[in-house]
């Protein structure tokens, strides 16, 4: 793969632009299509585009496997915490429009923090499973 | 040359059996599809119960433009905190299987 200069340079050109892509559909979820997982998956696609060019140690360096398995849960819990804050401030489980002052704001939040929850397990989970293949010793 | 004749038989019908199961399956999945309504008829059910009131209220009760994003966050986000489960589980189930077998893997070659 070292000698292959244009595709090495095309994949760290379009790196940084996969990512910016990735968090706009993760932000303009409630605006156009898009949303936490589409997100995620693209996000993912960054990293696998990463790691087939430069080498799956090269991609660990990035992000560690163990970090990725912190951060697969790190979605759950954010989302399932969005749920119990709005059971504490007095509504019903993922009830967002007790999270801000106003009911359209707090359904703004939650939305928000749920999408970036679902966003964050679905891009660890992919990147995670691909440097589980790409990882494998032969038998 | 009889039992040979019977072994066949037998595993001929050993596969027979599951394409009969699969097809009688499927006809009475087909059959149950036929009293549906037409696809995309505005008076089917699912058009009639709820999907009114969410295109209705999402702008006042929601405020965000997209009411597919809004339907799947807000008014069915205890459907869509499962989903997100489901990956997850996914996700550790295909770990477990690659990572921890290569793991071992490697033990082995270490002791070897």
């Amino acid at each position: 793969m070292k000698s292959l200069v244009v595709l090495r340079v095309i994949a760290k050109l379009f790196f940084p632009l996969i990512l910016i892509f990735a968090l706009y559909v993760q932000f303009h979820g409630d605006y156009g299509p898009g949303g936490g997982f589409q997100a995620g998956v693209i996000f993912a696609t960054g990293f696998i585009l990463y790691a087939m060019v430069f080498g799956l140690e090269a991609a660990e360096r990035v992000i560690a496997p163990g970090l990725l398995r912190v951060l697969m849960a790190v979605g759950v819990l954010m989302y399932a915490g969005v749920g119990f804050e709005s059971l504490i401030l007095g509504g019903n489980f993922l009830e967002y429009r007790v999270l801000a002052d106003d009911p359209v704001g707090g359904q703004h939040l939650g939305i928000a923090l749920i999408e970036l929850g679902v966003g964050i397990t679905v891009a660890a989970v992919c990147i995670a499973v691909y440097y589980g293949f790409a990882g494998r010793t032969p038998e | 040359m009889c039992s040979y004749h019977m072994d066949t038989g037998g595993k001929r019908l050993r596969a027979l059996l599951p394409l009969l199961v699969v097809v009688a399956t499927g006809a009475a999945l087909i059959y149950g599809t036929l009293d549906m309504p037409r696809y995309g008829d505005p008076t089917a059910p699912v058009h009639q119960h709820v999907m009114p009131a969410y295109i209705q209220e999402t702008p006042t009760e929601i405020g965000v433009p997209n009411v597919v994003t809004a339907v799947l966050a807000s008014y069915r986000g205890y459907d869509t905190l499962g989903e997100v489960t489901v990956i997850f589980t996914a996700g550790v189930g295909v770990l477990i299987l690659l990572v921890a077998r290569s793991r071992k893997n490697e033990k082995e070659n270490r002791s070897e």
